[in-house]
């Protein structure tokens, strides 16, 4: 899609791209966006650095991580940073996407791009494209920032463990987001208003944020084993409740992004007596934390691709008149 | 006569049940400017949504260029320029931004698209709203920014859906004017939507008429009313003075040569004929002492051919 293009003018596509970020980066919808995200990171580093200090104990596994520390430590008062990141990600998403392929219908607009010598999955592909390349510019400048100010506050440089761990911090907060975009973009072939697709977006953010884990607490009442149940059936359980709360995106976000901030955390379900017998607290290495949220990263991989494909498959089978 | 630009054949497409454009064939010469004459609803704009490839057909071609338009709509909207009925430009962004997009789409290099946007501006006589956004152009205004629109690519057909919908009279005018001259200046080949029959009738060399998805009747205007009203009828109408006792000139004109039928209403005498014996009828009423007032015979224009088709005598649209 990028190759350089014969004639002096660039590719259509490129020039769909650059249209697109342009539309973003002038709305006021993203400016809003854009001060609302940097605010939260600032009063995130604020606290972090202010209770740095208090948050550093000894026998902490991760107390030799001082770095992550500026994206997890909080004083209870504010979430810490990748709480923060994890809430507004989905409406940085849904904002960037709800109205992408539906207002441009409404708008009369589109009848008269497709008339032009284009493919029409250019357009779809040109919004993602579009989107997703200003949310990756986004969160490595947020994520950098951070570690700059950390660096100024706290004087401590980061390792090279540390510096990896962010940066693939900040691509699975890139990946989280994407997800979200796709849903919206979805929402956008699917219904004519912007209103009604950003409500649908709205709806499933907010029913796996709040009302899923209330319907999981109330199926894991319902199952729970009866008194005498034996430790496997405990198990078996737990193992259950575990991976229908993966269902929701949030939840392997949140797993996914514990693993990679915290090395000490070294599983994501149940560790019985034998298999922590003898293991050394002491903090995974990067490829480890790595392997162990596989699972995640592969689940968020396939819901953004499945989403993508569905607006991809439902745009191109669309007719497109003037409004 | 050598190729035609745009040539259809057997084009059907369906909807379910309902099929909007059914069995049209159709061909256009270069440089024609061509109106598609019908009601709303009639399958116009799926046709050019299909001769686009916006829209793939049930069955049958649209070649437009000699490319086919449903496998290869890449290369046809290369040759196309196609104005909406309903344009939309991005509203927050001028008018030259929008025509840049435009022709950077179309791979036009910027520096020429800047010149060839300015001078489109002179010449659809919009100077000066170049760089006001089109939130805050009149339907008029962005009627003709379309039109700068598809022109910014160097057409070689434009076609174009209602174009004059919604401007006011003076402004159709204008519009109709600014898409001729285009026309004949740059050989550029028209292909006109509409169901205002009067302007269509005003520019158009040759027009279809389009019903139900059906073309039922092509040609220009004259041998369009030929087609319709001539076969072997004149009707020749007559004002005569007196009305009392006329029912014997009705009858003398009745055993005329040529009269298939007369009928008199208050002072008017109307009469079908075979032939153009319109004199003699002159010479009858005279010598009759009715006293003629005036006499004309009756010329078709699009008006009554739409009439004819649209509203009423489905019976007489079956027998042509």
């Amino acid at each position: 899609m990028w190759k350089p293009s014969e004639t002096s003018a660039p590719h259509p596509f490129q020039v769909m791209v650059y249209k697109e970020m342009s539309d973003h980066v002038r709305s006021w919808r993203f400016k809003i966006l854009l001060l609302l995200i940097l605010l939260t990171c600032m009063s995130a580093i604020y606290i972090s650095v202010t209770n740095f200090s208090a948050a550093i104990k000894a026998e902490d596994p991760d107390g030799s991580f001082f770095f992550l520390k500026l994206f997890t430590i909080s004083d209870k008062t504010l979430p810490p940073f990748h709480i923060f990141i994890g809430l507004l990600g989905p409406l940085l998403g849904i904002s960037l996407g709800f109205d992408a392929v539906n207002s441009e219908q409404n708008a009369g607009t589109m009848s008269r791009i497709m008339a032009q010598p284009i493919h029409r999955d250019y357009i779809i592909n040109s919004k993602f494209v579009a989107a997703l390349g200003l949310i990756s510019v986004l969160f490595f400048a947020l994520g950098f920032l951070v570690m700059g100010l950390g660096l100024i506050f706290i004087g401590i440089p980061p390792t090279p463990g540390e510096f990896i761990r962010v940066i693939f911090f900040i691509l699975l907060n890139i990946l989280y987001v994407a997800f979200w975009l796709n849903l919206s973009i979805l929402f956008s072939v699917r219904f004519r208003q912007a209103a009604t697709s950003a409500l649908a977006s709205i709806a499933v953010w907010l029913f796996f944020v709040i009302f899923y884990p209330i319907i999981i607490n109330l199926v894991a009442k319902g199952l729970i084993p009866a008194g005498e149940a034996s430790p496997l059936q405990m198990v078996h359980y737990q193992e259950l409740i575990l991976n229908l709360q993966r269902i929701a995106p949030s939840q392997l976000f949140s797993d996914a992004t514990v693993t990679l901030l915290m090395p000490s955390v070294r599983s994501l379900g149940i560790l019985t007596m034998e298999q922590v017998y003898g293991a050394i607290p002491a903090p995974l290495p990067v490829t480890q934390s790595l392997l162990l949220i596989w699972p995640q990263l592969t689940g968020l991989v396939a819901a953004t691709v499945l989403c993508f494909a569905l607006s991809y498959f439902s745009f191109m089978r669309k007719e497109i008149r003037s409004r | 006569m050598n190729e035609p630009i745009i040539e259809l054949r057997g084009l059907t497409k369906k909807y379910g049940a309902l099929t909007a454009v059914d069995n049209l064939d159709l061909s256009i010469q270069k440089g024609e400017i061509f109106g598609l004459l019908g009601p709303n609803g009639a399958g116009k704009s799926t046709t050019i949504l299909m001769m686009l490839g916006l829209t793939e057909p049930a069955s049958g071609s649209a070649k437009i260029c000699g490319i086919d338009a449903t496998r290869n709509p890449v290369e046809v909207k290369r040759k196309v320029g196609y104005l909406p009925d309903d344009i939309g430009f991005y509203d927050h962004r001028t008018g030259l931004e929008n025509l840049l997009y435009t022709a950077q789409l179309n791979r036009i290099p910027l520096h020429e698209a800047k010149e060839k946007a300015q001078r489109l501006f002179q010449r659809i006589g919009l100077q000066g709203s170049e760089n006001k956004k089109t939130g805050t152009y009149s339907r008029g205004m962005r009627q003709r920014l379309g039109l700068a629109d598809v022109l910014i690519k160097n057409p070689e057909i434009i076609i174009l859906d209602e174009p004059t919908l919604g401007i006011d009279p003076a402004g159709v005018r204008e519009f109709l004017d600014l898409i001729v001259k285009l026309s004949r200046e740059e050989k550029i080949t028209v292909l006109l939507s509409s169901h205002h029959l009067h302007q269509v009738q005003k520019v158009c060399d040759r027009v279809g008429i389009f019903v139900g998805g059906k073309l039922l009747a092509e040609g220009d205007i004259a041998s369009l009313s030929e087609k319709l009203f001539n076969k072997g009828a004149f009707t020749i109408e007559a004002g005569i003075a007196a009305a009392e006792g006329a029912e014997k000139l009705e009858t003398a004109l009745r055993q005329m040569d040529g009269v298939r039928s007369v009928s008199l209403q208050d002072n008017r005498l109307q009469i079908n004929c075979l032939r153009d014996i319109t004199v003699d009828i002159a010479g009858v009423i005279v010598a009759s002492g009715y006293g003629l007032m005036h006499l004309s015979r009756k010329e078709y224009g699009l008006d009554d051919i739409y009439n004819r088709y649209f509203e009423g005598d489905k019976a007489y649209v079956e027998t042509v």
